[in-house]
């Protein structure tokens, strides 16, 4: 082992190709590492960005669901509330017509019935005029017995 | 093998020697042609083998990574962006582990200690004779293909990091700050003559301590991969010894070459780890 000037040589050749590495190698590598660390990061961090978001939109749909089953139920209870009570209305409705109708009706009936009994009356008067014209064997002057004639009337 | 009258030790020891360039005794410049040679080229010498594969290495590394560099980005990673983004990654939880302080200069060292470590170590897993072979084809005599294994090289890493070491540890604490260091600890007292006492015992461990950072940093790593080498040529040396030994040492060559994974990277790591450790030391007030 002899030592010569090899070592000075090797010596030089370190120092050249450790500067070298320490200009032209090792930073732009570090760069790129860095680089892609920082872009890992990132990425992580929008992943659990957007699974937050994610869970989020799902918490918030969930709530819109369960809003909207309310909604609907209260629709369904209000036109449900809304049916008997037109139901009920058209019952109230059917039931005063049909009083009305049978007012109407009755009101009619006691008009014929007075109208009649009238008709009847004056046929009566006639007929009791007649009647005691034939019992008396003469003519009853209708003037003469009017009082009497209209209290039998009032009579009947 | 050069020649077809090769002893075990000529073997080995052709295998030990590298490719040697430098001034001859007579003053001319030129490749030795034998160990004996080389040896008397003394300091004015440069191991071209070394420097040529620890270069080539290095370049593939840059290469590679610089290509990964230009081209970096942010989105889904190609395979090779993959492959260089997990050894920076693993680099950079290193530094981010062991270095507390802030300098831009450890990450990229730590780095290049790993890979470049690694990649030279790496060699040691190509067949022992495959490349000197081939050399030798080609009229070279000599031909150690595994940087890590010339103490040049590792030395040459080695006081590189201590040199920065120095020149931090300077830096951040001050002359001042640095000598303390060095003079006023492990052993302190509030007597002044005691203390005045203890400044050279102080100094002599703590400057012992300093010095052998570089050195066991350096030694440790030629020394794995110099023994794992010297294994491979034995193993080597059995293909010569007739077919049950050739085939024995295959299956040795196989065992260690995978053993050998772990002590590679494992070296190339701790390397790294203790160049990190030692920046760190630097940093760090007491």
């Amino acid at each position: 082992m002899n030592i010569n000037l090899t070592l000075i040589g090797q010596s030089i050749t370190f120092v050249f190709f450790v500067w070298f590495c320490m200009k032209f190698v090792w930073p732009p590598i570090m760069a790129a590492l860095d680089e892609r660390r920082k872009k890992i990061a990132d990425g992580l961090a929008a992943a659990e960005r957007g699974a937050h978001e994610q869970e989020l939109a799902e918490k918030r749909a969930a709530e819109v669901l369960h809003e909207a089953k309310l909604q609907a139920q209260e629709i369904i209870g209000q036109a449900q509330k809304r049916g008997s009570e037109i139901v009920e209305e058209a019952k109230t409705t059917a039931r005063d017509e049909g009083e009305r109708l049978l007012t109407a009706a009755r009101a009619e009936i006691e008009q014929e019935v007075n109208r009649a009994r009238e008709e009847l009356r004056g046929q009566v008067a006639n007929l009791v005029i007649a009647g005691a014209s034939k019992v008396l064997k003469r003519e009853v002057d209708v003037a003469a017995n009017e009082d009497l004639l209209n209290d039998l009337v009032a009579q009947l | 093998m050069s020649s077809d009258t090769l002893t075990s030790t000529e073997y080995i020891k052709h295998h030990l020697q590298n490719l040697t360039w430098g001034k001859h005794p007579d003053g001319s410049w030129g490749f030795a042609h034998t160990a004996a040679e080389a040896k008397d080229m003394g300091f004015m010498a440069i191991h071209v083998d070394t420097m040529f594969w620890s270069i080539l290495l290095g370049l593939v590394f840059l290469y590679f990574f610089r290509k990964v560099a230009k081209t970096a980005q942010s989105g889904t990673p190609g395979g090779l962006q993959n492959f260089v983004e997990m050894i920076v990654e693993f680099v950079d939880t290193s530094v981010r582990g062991s270095f507390s302080a802030k300098n831009d200069l450890v990450a990229p060292l730590a780095l290049t200690v790993f890979v470049w470590i690694f990649l030279m170590n790496f060699m040691d897993l190509i067949p022992v004779d495959w490349i000197p072979g081939l050399a030798a084809a080609t009229g070279i005599h000599f031909m150690k293909v595994v940087p890590s294994t010339d103490p040049n090289a590792t030395f040459g890493m080695a006081l590189s990091v201590f040199f920065l070491m120095l020149f931090y540890s300077i830096k951040i604490k001050g002359i001042s700050g640095f000598t303390g260091e060095l003079t006023l600890q492990p052993f302190q007292s509030k007597n002044v003559i005691v203390q005045a006492i203890f400044i050279p015992i102080n100094f002599l461990l703590e400057f012992v301590s300093l010095i052998a950072k570089p050195v066991s940093l350096s030694l440790r790593l030629f020394g794995n991969m110099y023994a794992g080498e010297m294994i491979f040529i034995l193993i080597a040396l059995m293909f010569s010894g007739g077919l049950a030994l050739g085939i024995f040492g295959g299956l040795l060559q196989l065992g260690w070459a995978i053993f050998h994974i772990l002590i590679v990277t494992l070296q190339a790591f701790i390397f790294m780890t203790l160049t990190i450790v030692y920046m760190d030391m630097a940093h760090s007030e007491h």
